[in-house]
């Protein structure tokens, strides 16, 4: 067991700066009208930085370096811009623990996620596309005799990409690496709740990239990421989030006539049949593993398993030892490497997170675990922490039908294969889901059935970067990961080439 | 009357601060993650509403001259038609694009359930 220090605090092994201002054009640079904005740890609540509060003007210059670097890194061959992609890797993994512990700080998840995942995943992400880029070919394509079609890749230029604020270095990656791989120039705001650790990130890896390829504007979203999304200067806006800003910068991307990719959240169902239950063995283990899923990362997770759909002729049994399991999770100082449930990410995301155990009561759903603010006690009590909880009740409820992103599961029982596949596809998104199940034939019918564009068959949360991340229905808009992502910020050139030298008779 | 949507008095005091500063004002409640379930404020017309989006309410604010109008997407709208809505203001760091985020609060919704005259009312 370790117990980090506090960033800024004796012992401590990484420190933030006291201000961050924008990066533009490869260095930092003050924003136009002077106004910071103050950064809180979740995990006490207190400021621990102050950062840049961008605006118009300072998304205008970023957008001149981009513009200005764009041309000349589109050119870069493959073979260097997948060494710098290795080279980046290499200096995240020589700092993981420092960056760890600056993500835990920043965000108020357990150290323990982010030394095992979020920050291996981000190292192991600029690798796959470092990789998949040297690997990607164009195609010769033979028309006829003496025609032929050749198609290219390239890049689409300046790309806006504005991260969210449950992985904000890992969802910063997602979307950097592939841009960054296919030959982009990125202007990219992080979100205004954990605006900092990016700039950590930033700190080991800004000398390896040219001036103005990477620009990272802080700020509000009415303020920095309007003009962003809003600006005929970009070819593509990519955006994780809800679905009325989504909405709203697809209007956006409409007035400018440029594709957007948009990854907007789901309520994704996690299905346990019968036969789970059938062995009191590891996999049993597992699945009990599975259901507990939902407290990951404080359910702060866009595929967050929030319902739990378990069959009838286990649905007591399993959902008892379900509670158990959850009531053994360990809740405290996300800094404890010890810790398995930490501070959700802020004040207005814990408030919401209480209205839903407010509206999920009076519909008569019932807490079988948690429901309520978890008071931690010392330096902890001022931090935004939330029990784990476990509510049952029916699909209809407002608690099965909304993505809370907290560490809340909403649990109900289903009769048959049939039934199950209904109740899980009786939502408006479809993002994630997860099948349980010792049937192959089972798992394989289920995982084809239900509407969502990931589906984990006797796992869940995992997120390898080969494997195709987004949603169906309101779930989005395109994918993330995989080498298919490389797609989404390229442009196909196609050179259409006759070698004959014969008019073609028309005229 | 029934009504769909109310606001707290310090959501109302805050409506009016920001109505001020930028202009007219509507709100269209969101779905999803992150700051999803949350309602966005933006200036009147910012948003543009279609033929998938349902007007809950048209609120009146002392002090503010126009209704602030209040929507939500159709099929969001089908599983939240039997509750009330309260639009409240916590302290936080807001995102999306919505109105009042730097001045370091959140607009939050509370819900309740709709009694059977309401509902019949609203009907």
């Amino acid at each position: 067991m370790t117990v980090y220090s506090p960033p800024g605090s004796d012992g401590a092994i990484v420190n933030y700066e006291s201000r961050y201002d924008h990066f533009i054009g490869g260095e930092y640079v003050p924003p136009a009208k002077g106004q910071y904005f103050a950064n809180p740890s979740p995990v006490t609540g207190q400021d621990f930085c102050e950062v840049a509060r961008g605006t118009a003007e300072d998304v205008e210059k970023a957008l001149d370096a981009a513009h200005g670097a764009a041309d000349a890194w589109g050119r870069t061959s493959t073979a260097e811009r997948a060494n710098i992609l290795n080279k980046i890797a290499d200096r995240m993994e020589q700092n993981l623990e420092k960056l760890a512990v600056a993500e835990c700080w920043e965000n108020g998840k357990p150290v323990r996620e982010t030394l095992a995942a979020d920050i291996p995943l981000a190292i192991d992400h600029f690798r796959y596309f470092a990789g998949a880029i040297r690997a990607q070919e164009g195609t010769a394509g033979e028309i006829d005799d003496d025609t032929v079609a050749y198609h290219f890749h390239e890049p689409l230029g300046v790309v806006a990409q504005i991260i969210p604020w449950n992985f904000p270095i890992l969802m910063a990656v997602w979307k950097l690496a592939p841009a960054l791989a296919a030959g982009n120039a990125v202007v990219l705001k992080p979100a205004e709740q954990t605006p900092a650790s990016i700039h950590y990130w930033l700190s080991l890896v800004a000398d390896l990239l040219p001036p103005g390829v990477l620009n990272i504007v802080n700020g509000f979203g009415v303020e920095a990421g309007k003009p962003l999304a809003s600006s005929n200067r970009v070819a593509k806006v990519a955006f994780t989030g809800e679905t009325t800003t989504g909405r709203l910068i697809m209007q956006y991307a409409s007035e400018n006539l440029i594709p957007v990719t948009l990854e907007l959240g789901g309520k994704s169902p996690n299905i346990f049949f019968d036969d789970v239950s059938r062995l009191d063995d590891d996999f049993y283990d597992k699945s009990l593993e599975g259901f507990s899923m939902f407290a990951l990362n404080q359910g702060e997770v866009c595929t967050c398993p929030s319902r739990a759909l378990i069959q009838q002729g286990i649905y007591s049994d399993f959902l008892a030892a379900g509670v158990k399991r959850v009531e053994n999770l360990k809740q405290g100082n996300p800094l404890d490497t010890d810790t398995q449930v930490g501070a959700q990410a802020s004040n207005d995301q814990l408030e919401k997170i209480l209205s839903y155990f407010d509206i999920g009561r009076q519909e008569g759903a019932k807490v079988l675990t948690g429901g309520a603010r978890a008071d931690l006690g010392g330096s902890l009590s001022g931090g935004y922490y939330v029990q784990p909880t476990i509510f049952e009740g029916n699909n209809a409820m407002r608690i099965f039908q909304e993505e809370i992103f907290g560490p809340v599961v909403s649990v109900t029982s289903f009769a048959d294969y049939a039934d199950a596949i209904k109740i899980a596809n009786d939502t408006l998104y479809g993002l994630g889901a997860g099948v349980w199940t010792r049937d192959i034939n089972t798992a394989y019918r289920a995982g084809r059935a239900i509407k969502a564009g990931r589906v984990w068959t006797n796992s869940y949360h995992l997120y390898p970067a080969h494997a195709a991340f987004g949603g169906y229905k309101q779930s989005g808009i395109g994918r993330e990961n995989h080498k298919m992502m490389l797609d989404h910020y390229q442009q196909t050139k196609n050179l259409l080439v006759s070698y004959s030298p014969k008019a073609m008779g028309f005229f | 009357m029934a009504t769909r949507v109310d606001v707290t008095p310090a959501a109302a005091d805050m409506m009016r601060q920001l109505r001020g500063q930028h202009g007219p004002l509507m709100f269209h409640q969101s779905g999803g993650c992150c700051d999803g379930s949350s309602p966005m404020c933006y200036l009147e017309g910012e948003f543009r509403t279609g033929q998938s989006d349902v007007l809950l309410e048209s609120l009146k604010i002392d002090g503010v001259d126009e209704p602030i109008t209040f929507w939500m997407s159709g099929s969001q709208f089908e599983l939240w038609k039997h509750t009330h809505l309260t639009v409240d203001v916590v302290p936080g760091r807001g995102s999306g694009f919505s109105l009042e985020a730097p001045e370091g609060v959140r607009f939050l919704i509370r819900s309740r359930l709709l009694t059977e005259q309401e509902l019949i009312e609203l009907s």
